[in-house]
């Protein structure tokens, strides 16, 4: 059996031999650290506490290739994911990980960028992208945000300056088209919020029906003071698609972020999610539905990172569990010494529709402070029985009851959209995998 | 309207309910009292069709049909309603969707035409004016996050709703603080007609005195064993259930 560690260790040096070391030094530095670490580490295994319920076996097991560039995808399939009329919109598209400019520019405010990361490498803002690309989702936090780190040749790169506020949501499209071949991309976005700013952001992961390949997707939102940001993160891809990210927010003081992901295709998903409050008075909340069945796995692994007083999360991750599919939730808070008057607050609730379907829950609360509130809860189990009979004596039908009950663990969740457009999309999407 | 002949119930394997009848006309309001473990609910239950309650001697007649035949669902199209003494917590549905599913369930159960949503909002305002409520409940997930009156409140706002022939209230006004005991039985009154019943199933009299009840009835140990006017209620809460034990021994 082939060491899947050697064969991506191998694929590194192809790929710094084919043209990889066009970069700049600084980014060949980066991407040196980041390939030493994923060589250190390798791949996780179910022996990793942080890996205890979910194996990528099945991922290892296979070898993905680089995918090639030169690659359209489906425009009719890309419209499904856009909302908004075209003339406004602001869309970032990537296809195998490269960043495809759009045919017209989006009407954006003056000095808003929304543009590819390998142009911007090269730009006029390249201080501004050595100074956090890879500063945050740290190869050192996960190997896969290390093997994303160590290929970083392209991807998303946003910045909204200070005091700006954007009226339209910046979607982010990163779609893979594998063709016969298993290929691997590594998607890469960082966003730049500043001081005072607003702005919303979609991020929609997807591929060809069908198709057999790997996302590792590596995310960054370094949000500045008293900022607003809106986040998105619309995972539909193939179902047989393996799907690894990282999703990584830093938040200066009196920032206020807000990131709300949505889980309905791949095999398998791995999601580390990581918000760090590092300034008085910041708030973030993290919300997530999982709708999935057949033998689908998704786990979301969140750790939120209070560092200063007075800061505020939130955290409600809903999945609905049908067919042999399963969900895992890790919920880590981490109060820092000092973050007093922190108020965190996690709920899991975990639906299982069919007796094969399973979920885990963890909260792990790591507490340093004595003056703050951290409550957690989850629950688990199939569809209740007083709730049916209460529906049932309101005149609802066995079926309409239960499909009122399931859908109201996705509605907590959607309720939370404010792109009205947005809302409905998922909420047909849920629809769609309910109502089967 | 509603005859009850002869019923007994059990739950787990244990008769509670031990030959009870009761007969209630169109456009009556009957009052059912008891302490606790008199099998009040359970009487509420079986009739709202509670998978978990078995009948096992006896019949349930509504509207010349066997209510006991009927599922839950098929007795609510039919016009029978219970408030929950516990209502039940739903997880991300609001109020207002709630109340048209379940009004368009029983449209639809009924061949009629369903509410579209505009047109049902105009139906829940008329029913929140006509009780005199405001419209805070409606985008609030169902009773999540509710007290205890609110709770209550919401049972009353869906028998508004839902107009039923027949209600049964199982103890909606337990918990209740004295002035939202009123504002229950002034929605009660005022959802009162000459083709709709009320059975109010109550531990305490004190509704009962804004409530006009047509008969009185006193449950104990499975059975109604009297049966009055209003001054049976007064009777009662003067004289304490403890009497009512002592009455039914001496027989």
């Amino acid at each position: 059996m082939t060491d899947a560690k050697d064969l991506y260790l191998r694929q590194h040096e192809t790929f710094l031999a084919n043209g990889g070391s066009v970069a700049p030094e600084w980014v060949q530095q980066v991407r040196r650290a980041a390939i030493e670490r994923f060589g250190e580490a390798g791949f996780p295994t179910v022996k990793e506490e942080a890996w205890r319920f979910t194996s990528v076996d099945g991922l290892t097991k296979q070898e993905f290739t680089r995918a090639p560039g030169a690659a359209s995808p489906n425009e009719a399939r890309l419209d499904e994911y856009l909302i908004g009329d075209r003339e406004s919109r602001i869309v970032a598209l990537t296809v195998n990980g490269r960043y495809v400019p759009p045919s017209r520019h989006p009407a954006v405010p003056p000095g808003v960028i929304v543009t590819g990361l390998a142009a911007a490498v090269g730009g006029e803002h390249a201080d501004l992208l050595q100074e956090h690309l890879a500063k945050y989702a740290r190869p050192d936090g996960s190997p896969f945000a290390a093997l994303g780190t160590a290929f970083i040749e392209d991807g998303v790169f946003v910045h909204v300056p200070k005091n700006v506020v954007l009226d339209q949501p910046v979607q982010i499209v990163h779609y893979t088209v594998a063709g016969p071949e298993r290929v691997v991309t590594h998607p890469r976005t960082l966003v730049l919020v500043d001081e005072g700013a607003q702005a919303t952001f979609v991020e929609t992961y997807s591929g060809d029906d069908d198709t057999f390949y790997w996302t590792n997707a590596v995310t960054e939102y370094v949000i500045g003071e008293n900022a607003v940001v809106d986040a998105y993160r619309v995972q539909r891809e193939s179902g047989q698609a393996f799907h690894t990210a990282v999703s990584h927010s830093y938040q200066a003081r009196s920032s206020v972020y807000s990131w709300n992901a949505f889980a309905f295709g791949s095999a398998l998903t791995r999601n580390d999610v990581h918000a760090v409050l590092d300034g008085e008075g910041a708030e973030a909340t993290l919300n997530g539905l999982t709708v999935i069945t057949d033998r689908q796995h998704v786990d979301y692994h969140t750790t939120i990172d209070h560092a200063q007083p007075h800061c505020n999360s939130w955290e409600l991750f809903n999945g609905v569990y049908d067919g042999r599919s399963r969900g895992v939730f890790t919920g880590r808070i981490i109060v820092r010494p000092g973050a007093q008057k922190t108020d965190a607050k996690q709920t899991n609730n975990n639906l299982l529709l069919s007796k094969q379907a399973r979920a885990d829950s963890q909260p792990q609360l790591e507490i340093y402070a004595d003056d703050v509130k951290c409550t957690h809860g989850a629950t688990l189990g199939p569809i209740d029985d007083a709730a049916m009979f209460y529906l049932r004596s309101r005149g609802l039908g066995e079926v309409e009851a239960r499909n009122l009950l399931t859908y109201g663990f996705g509605a907590e969740v959607l309720n939370s959209v404010s792109i009205e457009e947005l809302r409905e999309n998922l909420n047909a999407l849920v629809h769609a995998r309910l109502d089967r | 309207m509603l005859k009850i002949t002869n019923l007994h119930a059990s739950v787990g394997g244990t008769e509670i309910l031990h030959g009870v009848d009761l007969a209630v006309d169109a456009g009556q309001v009957h009052a059912i009292m008891g302490p606790n473990g008199s099998g009040k609910s359970t009487l509420a239950q079986v009739m709202a069709g509670h998978p978990a309650y078995e009948v096992t001697q006896g019949s349930i007649e509504f509207q010349g049909e066997d209510l006991l035949a009927l599922e839950p669902q098929e007795r609510a199209q039919k016009g029978l309603f219970m408030a929950f003494q516990y209502p039940v917590e739903i997880r991300g549905i609001t109020n207002a969707y709630f109340l048209r599913s379940a009004v368009n369930a029983i449209r639809k159960a009924r061949g009629e035409e369903e509410y579209d949503t505009i047109d049902f909002l105009d139906v829940l305002d008329e029913k929140l004016e006509a009780i005199g409520w405001d419209d805070s409940f409606l985008n609030r997930a169902v009773n999540e996050g509710f007290s205890g009156g609110e709770k209550k409140r919401n049972e009353i706002l869906q028998m508004a709703v839902l107009e039923p022939t027949l209600a049964v209230l199982d103890e909606t006004d337990s918990g209740l603080d004295i002035d939202a005991v009123r504002v229950v039985a002034e929605a009660v009154n005022k959802f009162r007609s000459p083709d709709r019943s009320t059975i109010v199933v109550t531990h305490y009299q004190r509704i009962l005195n804004y409530l006009e009840p047509d008969v009185v009835h006193v449950l104990h140990e499975g059975r109604i064993v009297r049966s009055g006017d209003k001054a049976l209620a007064v009777e009662l809460e003067e004289k304490g259930y403890d009497w009512l034990r002592a009455e039914v021994a001496a027989g």
